[in-house]
């Protein structure tokens, strides 16, 4: 009878589609809509001001929790519709699934990590 | 008033291990009135059009669970489903999904059984109680908490429904955790953290993905989705905290 | 005597079978423009460590017709990723009472969407009211 270890992708899943619940639409239309099709200010999004955003503690946290948990959710959400569509080399779709997700994790720490502030 | 007399076309799947290799079509033509169920229309093929036809069935009012099966490829209850909404199109009537087909329309039921056994779905007293104790007392709302799920009848319909089940015959499935919570969620029990342990395997609540057929097509509205999935906050927490803790029996 | 043979029957396409299994699968495919959404932020992140020039070039790509695109249709399935979300979330939480009642699921739905819709409003109005 052996324990799952499901429950800790199952939990960064659940973090994560629950930041996307609340934040998604609103974050997708500013960052893809509103600011490059100037429906608010273009210079919201300029390189000095998300320097400065990404420089400060919260703006890092923020775009690092959004970035790590949108892929981890994506990651376990993946790697079981590949199950249901009937690929059941299960060792290698989690490898591929939460690999790409730890690594977008780890180069996004660390870029905001090393950006300063 | 007399009821008019129809006929409508009834598609079987049948299988006689004897002689078929695989399953094969046979249709039979029934006559039915306004609150003929498909369970009288297969009784009318054994009784005069085909007696080696092969079903199970008992108390003809969904409350034994036996008649499931597959009808027009949706997971139903025969006695609780009637040819006059099929009527004028053809009816296919197959085994319950999921399963190994013995015979017929009769399927291999065996490992629901030997599964639901190894969960312990019988109260386990919290402590020791005398006679003299009398009876154990629940308020309405204790009541209520449970009620719900100790409605299964056993039918296996939400296993039907259920194609995680259908991939890894291995897998726990909703309505054992119906049963499950069942006797966990009753006052009166003591049994929750011996009965966790199949809970936490990746058979157990985590083969689950939050289908929601299984609600859909329970004959009790057990609601027996809500009931595995629930289950997963719990299994997490347990897992994060049973250093910590006493936790759920780690066998 | 009998012989048994039982006969197990195949589940490929099994998500084909039944409109409730497609939806299912709809329901789920949002998840690869999570990602991809998630990839382009990390593509700027990266960008903007790389330098002005860097981060510009990002920028512009997201001025074109193609990212607006992209742009509307992962919007379009944001929304109902926050949809389904909320619709799923009452089968993971406990029974619940209050005041003697069961707390229904309409209610748990319907307090996430809620949440949903102000905190998007609130964010909003802060990117606005900070960008201005």
């Amino acid at each position: 009878m052996k324990r799952s270890n499901e429950p800790i992708v199952w939990s960064l899943f659940g973090a994560g589609g629950m930041l996307a619940a609340l934040i998604g639409p609103v974050l997708v239309f500013i960052t893809g809509i509103a600011v490059p099709f100037a429906l608010m200010n273009p210079d919201t999004m300029s390189y000095t001001h998300m320097l400065a955003f990404s420089r400060h503690w919260a703006g890092k946290s923020f775009a690092f929790a959004v970035i790590a948990l949108f892929m981890w959710h994506a990651a376990h959400r993946i790697a079981i519709l590949l199950h249901d569509f009937g690929v059941h080399a299960v060792a290698l779709v989690k490898f591929g699934c939460y690999g790409l997700a730890f690594l977008a994790t780890v180069i996004a720490g660390y870029t905001l990590l090393t950006l300063g502030g | 008033m007399a009821d008019t007399e129809k006929i409508i076309e009834i598609e079987v799947l049948r299988y006689r291990p004897e002689q078929d290799k695989e399953p094969v079509l046979q249709t039979y033509k029934v006559p039915f009135i306004e609150d003929t169920s498909v369970l009288q229309g297969l009784q009318y093929i054994k009784d005069y059009l085909d007696g080696t036809l092969s079903f199970r069935w008992s108390c003809r009012m969904a409350i034994c669970g036996s008649c499931g099966m597959m009808i027009d490829g949706k997971p139903k209850l025969s006695c609780k489903t009637f040819l006059r909404d099929y009527y004028p199109g053809k009816l296919r009537i197959e085994a319950l999904a999921h399963f190994p087909v013995e015979r017929d329309l009769m399927v291999t039921v065996k490992d629901y059984v030997k599964r639901l056994e190894g969960l312990k779905p019988y109260l386990i007293p919290k402590e020791a109680r005398t006679l003299e104790a009398g009876e154990y007392l629940q308020t309405p709302q204790q009541r209520d908490r449970y009620m719900q799920f100790s409605a299964c009848i056993n039918c296996m319909l939400c296993y039907a429904a259920c194609p995680q089940y259908g991939m890894n015959l291995k897998f726990i499935g909703s309505g054992h955790m119906a049963i499950l919570d069942r006797y966990n969620a009753d006052s009166r029990d003591g049994g929750r953290d011996e009965r966790m342990g199949p809970v936490n395997e990746e058979d157990g609540v985590w083969g689950c993905t939050a289908i929601g057929y299984c609600s859909v097509v329970c004959p009790k509205q057990v609601d027996p989705a809500h009931a595995i999935n629930m289950y997963k906050i719990e299994s997490t927490m347990d897992y994060f905290t049973r250093f910590v803790t006493s936790g759920e029996a780690d066998k | 005597m009998s012989i048994r043979q039982p006969y197990v029957r195949s589940m490929d396409g099994w998500w084909k079978r039944n409109a409730y299994y497609i939806r299912y699968m709809a329901r789920e495919i949002t998840a690869v423009f999570v990602a991809a959404y998630a990839l382009v932020l990390l593509d700027g992140v990266v960008r903007l460590g790389q330098g002005e020039a860097a981060f510009n070039g990002w920028l512009q790509a997201l001025k074109t017709p193609l990212s607006l695109a992209f742009h509307l249709v992962v919007l379009a399935t944001f929304v109902y990723h926050t949809w389904s979300w909320f619709s799923i979330m009452p089968i993971t939480m406990p029974i619940m009472f209050v005041g003697g009642k069961r707390v229904q699921p309409g209610t748990i739905t319907g307090t996430g969407l809620v949440a949903a819709v102000i905190t998007c409003v609130a964010v909003f109005f802060v990117v606005e009211g900070i960008s201005s």
